[in-house]
């Protein structure tokens, strides 16, 4: 058993076994070579518990459809764990959790290596609904459980000269998408401060009540819905503050397709196509009816103007995309 | 022998045309008409059943374009095949090939129009004046069109030395589903580069042909 989880109030009945775990990885890999995929692997992104510590309710809440837990634990981009949308839930077994740490260095005056306890120890967690928006024009609107960034960033006590933070995703442990050089690992990503200090940046540890699964960035991730979904970086293990503009994964992989900034922005199109659309997936309609359902105008920094537009007042944001 | 002689003297030659021409290769046809299909079904099968995950266009407009590009280079393969075996055989499933290719690039091209897009005017004319990967994916489906309705036996005799230019074409119509494939690839370039790849070697073939059985013409004189 985790030691986060037994911290977060898990009861051990609730964790699959972890040889049952492997097991059924083994079966899912079988079943894989048979092309029999579909069915199992939507069991599998069913394995992860409840979280059982209490969750508060907060007023972070969309009027669209909630997209369903199964869409979005199936569909998802982690190229640690390989490029198509149904890879980081088949490949979900290989990322390991326990034991987890992040790395806090820079220009703080707190720094060190924390355990994800010494991390989640003092955070109430609370559930906020936000929107996602894929820089690839796909929409999901997700129950997140977890902290505001803000809160957790501040115990390290940046100095002045933090003017940016910067964040790592795991990469020590050989992932099987890793094998392939379609970035350039580790996956990095990083805000500004004061982006990063917005009470609407959060930290992810759960979704839907339940531990965040793997194939959505386990054991932490950041969540900052006005921006395009690759800046909410997955299993976190290093977070740094720093005086200059970090370098980030995207940016460096085409740096004229993908800025720093990155935020949802229907009039300022991806150089090969159109963001002023999006294709919200909620999951609900399946079927030949999925086929039909229309695409909707994408909104200025996702629908969030009203919270962060002012972080941007005097920004040509054409320029810094 | 004997039997077939005899047949061959009693049927007019018409009929008799007709009736040998029910071969191993036309059974074969039907078995690879039989199989152009089964992508289809199962992208169908797919959706209905919901196998094909939470975005079913974005499936669709992925595996057809997928069969597309594969039938177009396994169309392309076909002469080759001829010049190896030295058999006329492969050059039989041409145009069931080339027009299975065009089937798939019409299911893709309508995905996106209709499915994606939903017939909006605009944001189609801005995809297709703007963005390279459209424009060149477009560009292989204008070509395709005259090819494909000029590919009947009596196109091919009333077009003569001509069919034979225009189909040509193709080469640049595969070219460019190939850029297609590569411009609109966010990331992993892996897969849309091993199609160039294969695209590369069957045209470098016919170049590597053109010029060696120049120079054996050349020697003779």
């Amino acid at each position: 058993m985790r030691d986060w989880m037994k911290l977060a109030g898990i009861r051990s009945s609730e964790i699959t076994d972890e040889t049952v775990f492997k097991q059924r990885r083994q079966l899912i890999q079988a079943a894989a070579v048979a092309g029999m995929t579909g069915a199992i692997s939507a069991e599998a992104s069913a394995t992860t518990p409840k979280l059982s510590m209490p969750i508060k309710s907060t007023d972070y809440t969309v009027d669209g459809e909630l997209t369903s837990e199964e869409t979005a634990t199936t569909y998802n981009n982690f190229y640690e764990l390989g490029t198509d949308k149904g890879d980081p839930v088949k490949n979900a077994g290989f990322l390991k959790t326990e034991p987890w740490s992040v790395v806090i260095d820079g220009e703080c005056d707190a720094p060190g290596t924390y355990t994800l306890e010494d991390i989640l120890k003092p955070h109430d967690i609370e559930e906020r609904v936000y929107r996602l928006r894929c820089v690839e024009a796909w929409s999901m609107v997700i129950p997140w459980n977890g902290f505001a960034l803000g809160d957790l960033l501040k115990r390290f006590k940046p100095n002045s000269k933090a003017k940016y933070v910067a964040f790592e995703t795991v990469s020590d442990q050989n992932l099987p998408g890793m094998r392939s050089r379609v970035l350039d690992w580790p996956y990095r990503e990083g805000l500004r401060i004061d982006e990063a200090m917005h009470p609407l940046s959060f930290m992810a540890i759960g979704m839907y009540g339940n531990v965040i699964p793997n194939q959505n960035g386990a054991p932490l991730r950041l969540v900052v819905p006005w921006k395009y979904g690759f800046k909410s970086i997955k299993s976190i293990v290093r977070i740094s503050f720093v005086e200059d503009t970090p370098p980030t994964s995207w940016n460096m992989s085409a740096p004229h397709e993908y800025g720093f900034y990155s935020n949802v922005n229907p009039e300022v199109s991806h150089p090969r196509w159109s963001q002023a659309k999006e294709r919200q997936l909620t999951g609900s309609t399946s079927g030949l009816a999925a086929l039909f359902a229309s695409k909707t105008e994408t909104a200025y920094l996702n629908g969030y103007a009203d919270e962060v537009a002012s972080l941007y007042a005097d920004m040509d944001l054409k320029k810094y995309f | 022998m004997e039997t077939a002689a005899t047949a061959t003297t009693a049927v007019p030659k018409s009929k008799r045309r007709k009736a040998s021409r029910w071969t191993w290769v036309s059974w074969l046809k039907v078995v690879v008409f039989i199989l152009g299909l089964v992508p289809a079904a199962a992208i169908v099968g797919s959706v209905v059943t919901g196998k094909a995950g939470p975005n079913p266009i974005e499936f669709i407009t992925h595996s057809t374009g997928e069969m597309a590009l594969r039938l177009m280079l396994l169309g392309l393969l076909l002469s080759p095949m001829r010049w190896w075996f030295k058999s006329t055989v492969p050059i039989r499933f041409r145009r069931m090939v080339g027009l299975f290719a065009f089937f798939y690039v019409m299911l893709h091209f309508l995905t996106y129009a209709v499915l994606d897009q939903q017939l909006d005017i605009d944001a189609l004319l801005d995809d297709v004046l703007k963005r390279e990967y459209i424009i060149a994916g477009f560009v292989s489906l204008l070509i395709l069109i005259p090819l494909a309705v000029t590919s009947t036996q009596s196109m091919m005799k009333r077009l003569g030395k001509r069919w034979v230019s225009l189909h040509r074409w193709v080469y640049v119509a595969a070219i460019a589903a190939v850029l297609h494939y590569i411009w609109l690839a966010k990331g992993d370039q892996l897969e849309p580069l091993i199609y160039a790849a294969v695209l590369a070697l069957l045209l470098g073939l016919r170049i590597w042909r053109h010029f060696s059985r120049k120079t054996k013409r050349v020697k003779p004189a």
